[in-house]
This record gives C-alpha cells, sequence and structure tokens, in this order.
C-alpha cells in the first residue's frame, strides 16, 4: 500500500506538472481574448509528433528546443491571421475557429503520421532506471519530466511577476487600450503570449510523447480534461489552474492504479437478479471510472461553486 | 429611417397573399418529399435521403440553441443518442409484450427521452450562457459518452442494442420493413418537427429566446428569468433532438455508444454553422450539405473529415453567417434590381478562388497520398503523388490563385459597396 501511494504520488505529481504547463497557456490566453482556445491540446499534439520527427532526423535535445519554437511559430501565425481577423464577428466565431483548427490539426496529423502511436522513444542517455522504491523502478526519464516542468513553472512566474515584459503582459490582460495609449503594441504583445502558451503546450507534448502514446488522437483525450482543469480552477486564475491541475493529475493517477469496486467492498450482488445498471455499477472498478472522474468533478464544481476553485468572476 | 423596416416588423405588416406564400413553401416541401422517392428511386439515394432527413431534424434543433438562444453546445449529440436508446429499448419491449403501440410513435418516445434527460441536467447547465455553457455541454458529453461504456446493460457496451423494427404492429398495412416505408416515416417527421421548430420561432416563448441571445440583461429588466428561458429552450432542443436519435435507431435498428460521442456533437455544430445560424433555413441547408459531403466523398478520397475542417474554418472566418447568411445578403440587391452589377466581377473572383480550392485540394491529396503513391485524379488530369511536377503546380495554384483571388475580391468589394448604394437609395437596404 505505502508502494502504491508513493509512487501514484509521484506519477499524480507529474500529470499534474504536465497538465499545468499546459494550463497555464490556456489559462493566461483565455484572460487575454475571453476565448478558450480548443486548439490547445493539439499544439500539445503537434509538439509531441514535431519532436518524434525531429528526434529521428536531427536527435532528442536539439528537438526539445526547435519543436516547441516551431509549435510557437505555428500558434503565432494562428493568432496573428486567424484569431485576429474572426475577432470582429464575436467570441461564438473565435471558439468556433479555434474548434475547427482542433478538428483540421488532428485530421492533418493522421494523415501525415498514421493513426496509430509512432515509435517515439526515452532517449538513450535517459533510459535508466533513477531509483528503486519498493521493488519499483522509477524511471530517470520521469524525473527529467518533472524536472522541465517544474523549471518552466518557476521561469513563468519570475517572468510574470517580476520582470518588465511580464507587468506589460498582465496590464495588456486587463487594461488593454490603457497599455496601448502607453506605446506598446498590445497586438504584438497578444501574439507573443499566444505564441508562448502554444511553445509551452508544445514542451509539454515533447517530453510527454515518449513516456505516454505519442498518436493523432491524443489531442481528443487529453482536450476536454484540459477544460475541467481550467473551469474547475477558475476561469482565467493562474494559482486555479496550478491547483486543480495537480488535484487532477492526482485524482486521475490514483484511481487507475485502485481496483477495487463496489463489489469487492460489500461482496458481490446476488446473481440471481440479473443484468441490470445496479450490477454494472456494483462491479465496476475505481481504475475503470477514471476516465469520468474529471467530468463528475467538472458538474460538482458548476453546482456547487460556479466561479471555480478561485476564479473571481461568474463567466 | 422610416423604409427600412426591420425583418420582424415586415413579417408583422405582411400583405394577404403573403399567407398563401408562406403556407406554400411548407406544401412544396411536402409535395417534395413525397416526390422525391418516386424521381430518385434507387436505394443508394434512398439510404442517402432517410440520413439526410435525420440530418436536417437534428440541425434544426441544434439551432434552436445556437441561432435562437446563443447557446453553444459541444454536446448536442447527448440527448440524441440517449433518445435513439430509450426508442431502441421501447421498440424492444413494445415488441415482447405485443403492445398496440406502431412504430411512427417511437420517433417521439426518443423525443421525450431526450427532453427528460435536458429536463434533468439542464437547469445546472443553463445558469450560465457563453463559455461556461459550452464547457458545462463538452463535460457533460464526456460524461454521458464515456458512461455509456459501464452501464453495459443499458447500453449494450461497444456493440450496442439491436432491435427489429419489423416485430411492431403494422400500420396501414405498413410493416415498416422495406427502406422506401422508413422513408416516408421520416419525411413525415422532418416535416411536423420543421414546422413544428418554425411555430416555436413565432411564439412568444421563441423571441425571448431570441432576446436572451441579444441581450439578457434587458431581458431581466422586463420580468423574464433568462436561466428559465435559457432551460425552455434546452428541453425543447433536446425535444427535437431526440426525435432525430429516435428516427436513426428505427433507420439502422441498432443504437450504439457512437451516437453519443463529441464526433456527433461536432457533426451536427458543423452543420448548422456552415448552414448559418442566423437563419431558420439555414441548417437545412448545412444537413443537406454536410450529409451529401460526408457520403460523397468518403468514396472519392481518404481525409474527408480534413475537407470538412477546413471548409469549417473558411466559414468561420470569412463567411460567419454560413451559406444561408450568403444567399440572404443578396435579397435586397435582389429586390433593388442592382444585383447584375455584381456578378461579372464574381465570375471574374471565381476563377482565381477555383484555382486556389483546386491548389489546395491537390496539396491535401499530394499529402495524403505521398506514401501510398496513388495517382490523384483531379478534374480529370492525373497528378502523381510523389512526383515534383505535383508539387510545383500545387504551390503555383495555391501562392498564385491566392495573390489573384485577393485582388479580384477586392473589385467584388467595390462593386458591392456600389450595388449597395444603389440598394439603399431605393429603399431595400438599411
Amino acid at each position: 500500500m505505502a508502494e502504491l501511494i508513493v509512487i501514484s504520488t509521484l506519477n499524480g505529481v507529474l500529470f499534474g506538472m504536465l497538465l499545468f504547463l499546459l494550463s497555464s497557456g490556456l489559462t493566461v490566453i483565455f484572460s487575454m481574448m475571453g476565448v478558450l482556445n480548443f486548439a490547445h491540446a493539439s499544439f500539445y499534439m503537434l509538439g509531441a509528433f514535431f519532436g518524434y520527427q525531429l528526434t529521428r532526423w536531427i536527435g532528442f535535445w536539439p528537438a526539445l528546443v526547435l519543436a516547441p519554437l516551431l509549435v510557437g511559430a505555428v500558434g503565432m501565425a494562428v493568432e496573428r491571421y486567424g484569431l485576429r481577423n474572426t475577432h470582429k464577428h464575436g467570441h461564438v466565431a473565435e471558439l468556433l475557429l479555434t474548434f475547427g483548427l482542433a478538428f483540421a490539426i488532428e485530421e492533418i496529423v493522421s494523415m501525415i503520421w498514421g493513426k496509430s502511436p509512432v515509435d517515439y522513444r526515452v532517449p538513450a542517455v535517459l533510459d535508466f532506471p533513477a531509483f528503486t522504491i519498493f521493488s519499483t523502478n522509477y524511471p530517470a526519464y520521469k524525473i527529467f519530466m518533472l524536472v522541465v516542468s517544474v523549471v518552466i513553472f518557476i521561469a513563468l512566474l519570475v517572468t510574470l511577476k517580476r520582470t518588465r515584459v511580464g507587468l506589460i503582459v498582465q496590464a495588456a490582460l486587463t487594461h488593454p487600450s490603457m497599455v496601448g495609449h502607453l506605446g506598446h503594441n498590445v497586438g504584438r504583445v497578444f501574439m507573443l503570449v499566444f505564441g508562448v502558451g502554444s511553445a509551452l503546450a508544445g514542451l509539454a507534448g515533447v517530453i510527454a510523447g515518449p513516456s505516454l502514446v505519442t498518436q493523432s488522437d491524443m489531442a481528443a483525450l487529453l482536450g476536454p480534461i484540459l477544460f475541467v482543469v481550467i473551469v474547475f480552477g477558475g476561469l482565467g486564475s493562474l494559482p486555479g489552474a496550478f491547483i486543480a491541475s495537480l488535484l487532477i493529475g492526482l485524482i486521475q493517477t490514483f484511481a487507475v492504479a485502485l481496483n477495487g469496486s463496489l463489489a469487492s467492498v460489500f461482496g458481490p450482488l446476488d446473481p440471481s437478479l440479473g443484468p441490470s445498471p445496479l450490477t454494472d455499477i456494483w462491479n465496476v472498478t475505481i481504475a475503470q471510472i477514471a476516465p469520468i472522474l474529471p467530468y463528475l468533478l467538472l458538474v460538482l464544481v458548476l453546482i456547487f461553486r460556479p466561479m471555480g476553485l478561485l476564479g473571481t468572476r461568474e463567466s | 429611417m422610416t423604409n427600412a423596416p426591420t425583418p420582424s416588423l415586415a413579417a408583422a405588416k405582411q400583405e394577404p397573399g403573403s399567407a398563401l406564400g408562406f403556407y406554400g413553401v411548407w406544401l412544396l416541401a411536402a409535395i417534395a418529399l413525397i416526390v422525391l422517392p418516386l424521381i430518385f428511386s434507387s436505394g443508394g439515394s434512398l439510404t442517402s435521403f432517410c440520413l439526410i432527413g435525420i440530418a436536417i431534424i437534428f440541425a434544426l434543433s441544434y439551432n434552436i440553441l445556437l441561432g435562437q438562444t446563443g447557446l453553444l453546445s459541444f454536446g448536442h449529440a447527448v440527448q440524441y443518442g440517449l433518445g435513439g436508446f430509450l426508442a431502441v429499448h421501447v421498440m424492444n419491449a413494445v415488441a415482447s409484450h405485443n403492445w398496440p403501440i406502431p412504430l411512427p410513435v417511437i420517433p417521439l418516445v426518443g423525443g421525450i427521452g431526450g427532453m427528460a434527460f435536458a429536463l434533468l441536467v439542464g437547469w445546472v447547465m443553463t445558469k450560465r450562457a457563453g463559455t461556461v455553457f459550452a464547457m458545462i455541454s463538452l463535460g457533460i458529453g464526456e460524461l454521458v459518452a464515456s458512461s455509456s461504456l459501464i452501464l453495459r446493460s443499458v447500453f449494450g457496451g461497444e456493440s450496442g442494442i439491436t432491435t427489429d423494427r419489423t416485430s411492431l404492429m403494422p400500420m396501414f398495412g405498413w410493416t415498416f420493413g422495406p427502406q422506401i416505408q422508413v422513408y416516408y416515416l421520416i419525411a413525415f417527421w422532418v416535416l411536423v418537427s420543421a414546422i413544428a421548430m418554425y411555430a416555436l420561432t413565432r411564439t412568444p416563448l421563441g423571441r425571448i429566446c431570441n432576446a436572451v441571445r441579444d441581450n439578457p440583461e434587458r431581458v431581466e429588466f422586463i420580468g423574464y428569468d433568462p436561466h428559465v428561458v435559457r432551460y425552455l429552450a434546452y428541453m425543447f432542443a433536446g425535444f427535437f433532438a431526440g426525435i432525430a436519435g429516435g428516427l436513426t435507431a428505427i433507420n439502422f435498428e441498432i443504437a450504439n455508444s457512437a451516437y453519443l460521442g463529441a464526433t456527433q456533437s461536432g457533426l451536427v455544430l458543423f452543420s448548422a454553422f456552415i448552414g448559418g445560424t442566423a437563419y431558420f433555413f439555414g441548417p437545412i441547408l448545412g444537413a443537406i450539405l454536410v450529409t451529401y459531403l460526408q457520403l460523397g466523398l468518403t468514396s472519392v478520397t481518404s481525409v474527408w473529415q480534413l475537407y470538412f475542417g477546413v471548409i469549417f474554418i473558411g466559414i468561420v472566418m470569412f463567411a460567419p453567417g454560413g451559406i444561408a447568411g450568403i444567399l440572404m445578403k443578396h435579397r435586397p440587391l435582389i429586390r433593388a434590381g442592382t444585383l447584375g452589377t455584381v456578378i461579372p466581377s464574381y465570375l471574374v473572383a471565381a476563377i482565381p478562388t477555383l484555382a486556389f480550392a483546386l491548389g489546395i485540394i491537390l496539396t491535401i491529396e499530394t499529402v495524403a497520398r505521398f506514401s501510398g503513391g496513388d495517382v490523384i485524379n483531379l478534374l480529370g488530369i492525373p497528378f502523381v503523388a510523389t512526383a515534383p511536377t505535383t508539387w510545383a503546380a500545387a504551390a503555383v495554384l495555391v501562392v498564385g490563385g491566392f495573390l489573384v483571388a485577393r485582388i479580384t475580391w477586392r473589385r467584388v468589394a467595390e462593386a458591392w459597396d456600389r450595388a449597395a448604394t444603389v440598394a439603399r437609395d431605393r429603399g431595400y437596404l438599411a
């Protein structure tokens, strides 16, 4: 049991930090434009596939730097030529544009790399067990992922809170026209923030790709969970996104690791009852309901605390 | 200013003859639905008509939310799918108990199923509109779609639940075994649902829905609760989506978890938006086009879904009113008689635009078939995906087409402005 708790906590924190790499960008982009970027998980997927392709061509370490930059460039192009032109048609059109993009990116990726998982491997340098804990080998690559996400997290925090650029970005989020009057190019700030957000998603993809499965449906699988994270944490709240990311990462990881069901706790139902929804619920294991836990959480939060954990505004 | 009536005022001040025109449209639609299978009687086209009919009801029900109440839902297939599942279960129950319930009533059961679910979750979901509604609809959609795989006894797991539509009591001697009888059943429900949904837009509730979409705060000031209005709209949308789901269950004699999924929700959003959400008939056009493309493109290209995405992005960026919006934009010009001055510039713009579109198609197909090395057959000209000449042709078409099209569309805009000015002078354009 102790083994399960330690390993699941490590994995959960790791998954949570990955989620935060994505949700931080998504949250900032939301505060900036008032629009949820449906394509954000697609940028994560693009990062993984670019990372895979560049790793095959030039090796993992250059890919680790180049792939996020490429994804960031794609993101900036989307903001500059897509969203900025759509802005005049309203928020629904902007949201739908990103929805269409997410759809198209998934199709493009499966067109180029196929629908089955690609062979994106952990680099040989990091392919060894970092330490052994209760007979389980913990891979060094996961520690590397954790370190990268923590470093990015700290860098992001310092940039936003302690530098001039961060100051301008924060001001542009709330008072774009005032920042414009002070002589800053707000359009370019938005484009850069969008690019950095996309690049962070891309980075998450590059480092998560070898550890998780790199496949054309990875965006569709992660996207909804990402939205749960930022609605749960409170739309537009970075600390909220951080807490929600860790929480959902831990919940998901622990749920997958647990195998209990109502039947294992209270004993099996009388078999004479026959199959019914009750027997389905009775026999389902916690691991099986892990995929729906985030959505249950979302519904509960929206019922009891509609603004999310740390959110301030109602919509 | 006085010669610029808003659409609703214009509708109120109808001249006596227009009532005939109004009922005439529905009469024509009914006749068209009856005659269609007599003209196109092949099995394939009959199947397509059935799918298109169902898609029309589904897209119209979606537009109650998006177009009329301003609620962007990413989980509309939930009501559709649950309606389908309830219909299948009721059909099986009716067949096993020999209840005297004929098949044509079953879609109503589906509708009630969709509405019941909307009744259950709608109150919480419609608390707020906008992004939060979009997110929670996505969340509920995922929740139900994932749960359907857990509750195997109700949803039949991966394989779904089957039924037999002929096992129910025959009506007027019809057993609904042959596809043509199912077609007329679907056609009947398409007409009834379309009329009902159109009537709904004309009721005070329909009008208040529009007001909630445009300015919920003012609606509160005149004494309505936007939350209640959204809830009601959500239930009606669920009802008609359930009817569509019930018809699908009858058509395919199966209900499975794919009915509830995100793909289905995405398709209905595409249909409604591509057709145009601002007009009642928009989603009808969209449903016809999307279903037709879905059926037609699958045999031509392996990446047909990408074309959907591209068309959708194009509509969102350049014509957010959809096809109906584009058509209706021309109405004042036609009435003012100035459309003729715009058409030449359209014809000029069409050539580079077409070249650009062909370039995009060639690019997509080249990428899609690169590894297979298949030949692309575009307008009768064979292109080899691995040949550099094909890449060059695609690049020239895309870049050249884009640059020339940009100039010609600027011309269109100028011609349009002139025509619109004349139309405005003649009092046909606000």
